[in-house]
């Protein structure tokens, strides 16, 4: 099964749409909670950076035999330094992301911790690509 | 400790899910970044926040939290009360601030005990 899903710049109404898609599918499919709040999880984090960080992009989601893929890409600034922002606590989000709940400088880090394969690739005024893959 | 309990504690108002306050719940997350939440919440916990808008539901409900607490007098807006109703959860509001409502909770035996282990 594959989901495809657009993500708006600074568009927080629509951020989170695909990963509460992504929860009813997985959950339809009779994937356990922990899996399914983990794949939720690393998929909300990486709509969130989208809408910050890189002005939106688009999301694919495939659930396949005993896993789940989730590519993001987008066309934004790019991350000059990975290994910075891997870092627990280390954020470039704006002031005005906090005051909605964001910018705590977990967002990686989170999409990491809860995923079984975690790439990323970063081209500095091109964008970022994401591959999150968690075994179901 | 049964989420009836949590209001009689908090004197908290409830938005939405009167038919749930029979809920028990194990332990408590504050917090006002959600990003925190996502990090360190591991169980099924009450989350107090002063965060009042529709990314803090959309969270508890990524996370299978039940009950949010609104903390510092905060009310929830219609439109996020009717999220909450549609996801069926159980919002309710304090007027103590967010050390005290912890700190109220905490007294009365509930723990911290749904998140993981910080470093």
């Amino acid at each position: 099964m594959k989901l495809r899903f657009e993500v708006g710049g600074e568009d927080f109404s629509l951020a989170g749409r695909a990963s509460s898609e992504l929860k009813r599918a997985l959950s339809r499919l009779g994937v356990g909670p922990e899996l399914i709040r983990r794949a939720s999880i690393a998929m909300y984090e990486g709509e969130i950076n989208m809408a910050i960080h890189a002005g939106g992009g688009d999301i694919e989601a495939e659930i396949g035999e005993g896993r789940v893929v989730m590519v993001l890409r987008d066309e934004g600034p790019g991350i000059p330094d990975i290994g910075l922002a891997m870092t627990e606590g280390w954020s470039t989000a704006p002031d005005r992301y906090r005051e909605l709940g964001f910018g705590a400088g977990m967002g990686l880090p989170n999409m990491k911790r809860n995923c079984d394969e975690f790439e990323i690739e970063s081209a500095v005024g091109k964008g970022t690509t994401v591959r999150m893959v968690i075994n179901i | 400790m049964t989420v009836r309990r949590i209001a009689e504690i908090l004197e908290a108002k409830v938005s939405t899910g009167e038919d749930q306050l029979d809920l028990e719940v194990n332990a408590a997350c504050g917090a006002d970044l959600m990003s925190d939440v996502m990090a360190f919440v591991k169980e099924k916990v009450v989350l107090l926040t002063g965060l009042v808008n529709p990314q803090a539901i959309r969270t508890a409900d990524l996370m299978d939290i039940r009950v949010v607490v609104f903390v510092r007098g905060k009310a929830p807006t219609d439109d996020i009360v009717d999220m909450a109703r549609e996801n069926g959860m159980v919002l309710l509001s304090t007027k103590y601030s967010m050390f005290l409502a912890c700190g109220r909770l905490y007294e009365s035996g509930l723990r911290g005990g749904g998140i993981r282990d910080i470093a």
